[in-house]
């Protein structure tokens, strides 16, 4: 209590309460700035089209109490629906098995390059590292090549095409699938590394000396002890893969298999102008599973991006 | 077999007396009793996942930049020149086309300025932010949420809401800039305005992510460094430009690496701001030039070798600070 107040005391930058009242100010105003372009999409994603005027675009749609703000509609967001569907059910397909195998590898790598520790271990793990940092303009042209022309990927999925649900374009999705895996597993490794250097050893220890083979290790002790890092790598991923248009343009590159960032891109636009309400609710739509995650799981996210 | 490392020879050594008492391994145990092996079923199948998409894939990516690989069919390896580096920084005809090909050069350039604009300003709006959320504020998480937002979003997304708020008839900006008697101007379009309002996008978007980074910094300075530098009756300002920020150095860099790899994967949001592959020439950067020759040209192999400048450049960033978090021994 005591050190509490006196760091306070110390470390406010604003002694009285009018610089208090400034520094108040300042931060909703930042919280604003933050938040417009959000809320002035919101805002413009209910109002009819018919009777959108694009004036005072930031106000909820109000027509006939307030005029020039438009009538209430959930037109555009029907709009986004049917223009993102399938983008949508893609999307999922692609993100749920990337997250979870690109977690999962990188639970185990970072097990094998940590918990257990041996020489020369670093440097492949410094290839880990630097994975993350690779702009994937780097390698995009072997990656087309690899999977359109290298990997017999789309015969095999002709056959499979008889099963329900199997759809022939699925195969893009699963080169996909396998790309954010690779691309996604360093920064897993990296997140799992951080939290089996802070696990003590001596349960490690003592279940090596009990004769415990590595799996049983890994098994029993130290994925139990992962759950909370689980947690946060799963939400970076899923953030990222879900965000993602580079890959998708490249390995989908048009068609059926097409992902939501990728039908997002061309919607809302045709020859008599922009259809702002519709383009706003698609905007909207494509975000909202990763708002949602965001609004409900922020702390983790945040612990996530500071790594 | 011998370990070299002290510590797990310390460890290990129990483990083995145990198995030696079973009469069943030795000291001079197979290569299979290791640990890099006996743990290898963990690491190695993620490593060569990597090893295959990533390294060999830039690898092969270097291969395929000294082809004349363009158009449709496959690349021809038997070849092997520097042309297409020759053409990325002189221009010129290549033997691969009829047409003349740019240099680089604009493209770089305008990598460059964003890169730097936007990782300094975003730097300086997270410290200050950081800095103002350290203040014994309430609802300090609520303000770092709503600060922290714009990154839980798409590029693709963003650029969408600021192609809204950028619009000359009904954008906010715009709204704004009339209510104080200036425009409207045509910002999206306009050569000199586009670098700028890409930039400012990005740092709506990130930095949030400064802010957090520093603030991170800042819970780690001993609370006996405000208070010493209180002491010495340092004033305010004056004690956080010398005391305080100096030992932020490390979520700088740290800071700084991220945000400069993220400018350049800005790809994404200038394709979806510009609706495709043509931003025109004051916002072309060199991801959005690679991607264009390559998917949108066929000019694969030139594709490639301004992949390889991207990569350079990217490297030239990473490999110093993953080298010395090496040489700290913090990896």
């Amino acid at each position: 209590m005591s050190t509490e107040t006196g760091r306070a005391g110390e470390r406010t930058l604003f002694g009285h309460s009018l610089r208090r009242l400034i520094l108040y100010l300042v931060l909703l105003g930042m919280g604003a700035f933050y938040l417009i372009p959000i809320e002035t999409g919101l805002m413009t994603s209910i109002i009819s089209p018919g009777t959108y005027s694009g004036n005072l675009p930031y106000l909820p749609p109000l027509e006939p109490l307030v005029s020039g703000t438009g009538a209430f509609s959930l037109e555009p967001w029907r709009g986004a629906l049917d223009g993102l569907g399938q983008g949508l059910v893609n999307s999922v397909i692609l993100v749920v098995p990337a997250t979870i195998l690109s977690g999962l590898l990188g639970s185990m790598a970072a097990f094998g390059l940590t918990t257990i520790s041996w020489r020369g271990q670093i440097g492949i793990y410094i290839l880990f590292v630097a994975g993350i940092f690779i702009p994937y303009q780097a390698v995009l042209v072997p990656l087309t090549q690899f999977w359109y022309n290298i990997v017999p990927l789309r015969s095999m999925f002709e056959p499979l095409a008889a099963l329900p649900l199997v759809e022939t374009y699925h195969w893009k999705l699963l080169a996909l699938i396998i790309t954010h895996t690779a691309y996604g597993l360093p920064i897993c490794t990296l997140l799992f590394r951080a939290h089996y250097k802070k696990l003590s050893d001596e349960m490690v220890e003592a279940a090596q000396l009990d004769g415990a083979s590595i799996a049983t290790i890994y098994r029993r002790i130290i994925l139990p002890l992962s759950i909370p890092m689980f947690a946060v790598v799963f939400i970076y991923q899923f953030t990222q893969i879900w965000n993602d248009l580079l890959f998708a343009l490249t390995i989908v590159q048009f068609g059926d298999a097409a992902v939501v960032t990728q039908e997002l891109v061309g919607i809302g636009v045709s020859q008599s102008g922009t259809n702002f309400p519709l383009r706003m609710a698609a905007a909207l739509l494509a975000a909202l599973p990763t708002l949602l995650v965001y609004i409900f799981f922020g702390d983790k996210f945040a612990k996530g991006v500071a790594a | 077999m011998r370990n070299p490392l002290t510590i797990l020879r310390q460890r290990l050594a129990a483990h083995r007396e145990v198995r030696a008492d079973g009469g069943t391994a030795t000291e001079a145990g197979s290569i299979l009793d290791r640990d890099s092996v006996r743990s290898a079923p963990f690491w190695l199948p993620p490593f060569l996942l990597i090893g295959l998409f990533i390294y060999g894939a830039i690898i092969w990516n270097i291969v395929l930049s000294l082809t004349d690989f363009q158009g449709l069919g496959s690349p021809d390896y038997s070849a092997l020149d520097i042309e297409n580096y020759v053409i990325a920084f002189t221009g010129g005809t290549p033997s691969w086309s009829s047409l003349t090909v740019d240099p680089v050069w604009n493209a770089a350039w305008n990598t460059v300025v964003l890169m730097v604009s936007f990782s300094v300003v975003c730097l300086a709006v997270g410290l200050v932010m950081a800095i103002l959320v350290d203040q014994e504020i309430r609802f300090e998480n609520t303000f770092r949420t709503i600060y922290l937002l714009p990154m839980s979003l798409s590029f693709v997304v963003t650029a969408k809401f600021w192609l809204y708020m950028y619009n000359v008839e009904t954008g906010l900006v715009n709204l704004i800039l009339g209510a104080v008697g200036v425009g409207p101007i045509e910002i999206v379009q306009n050569p000199d305005l586009k670098l700028a309002a890409v930039a400012f996008a990005l740092i709506w978007q990130f930095s949030g992510y400064a802010m957090i980074v520093y603030l991170a910094g800042l819970r780690a300075i001993p609370t006996s460094h405000f208070e010493a530098a209180r002491v010495d009756g340092a004033s305010t300002i004056r004690m956080y430009w010398r005391v305080i920020i100096p030992q932020l150095r490390t979520a700088t860099v740290s800071a700084l690496v991220v945000l400069t790899v993220f400018s350049l994967k800005a790809f994404d949001f200038l394709f979806s701001m510009y609706g495709g592959y043509q931003p025109g020439p004051s916002a072309d950067i060199l991801a959005t030039r690679m991607v264009r020759e390559a998917y949108a040209n066929g000019n694969w192999a030139y594709g490639s070798a301004i992949a390889v400048l991207l990569f350079i450049m990217a490297l030239a960033i990473v490999a110093p600070y993953i080298y010395t978090q090496y040489q700290r021994g913090e990896l």
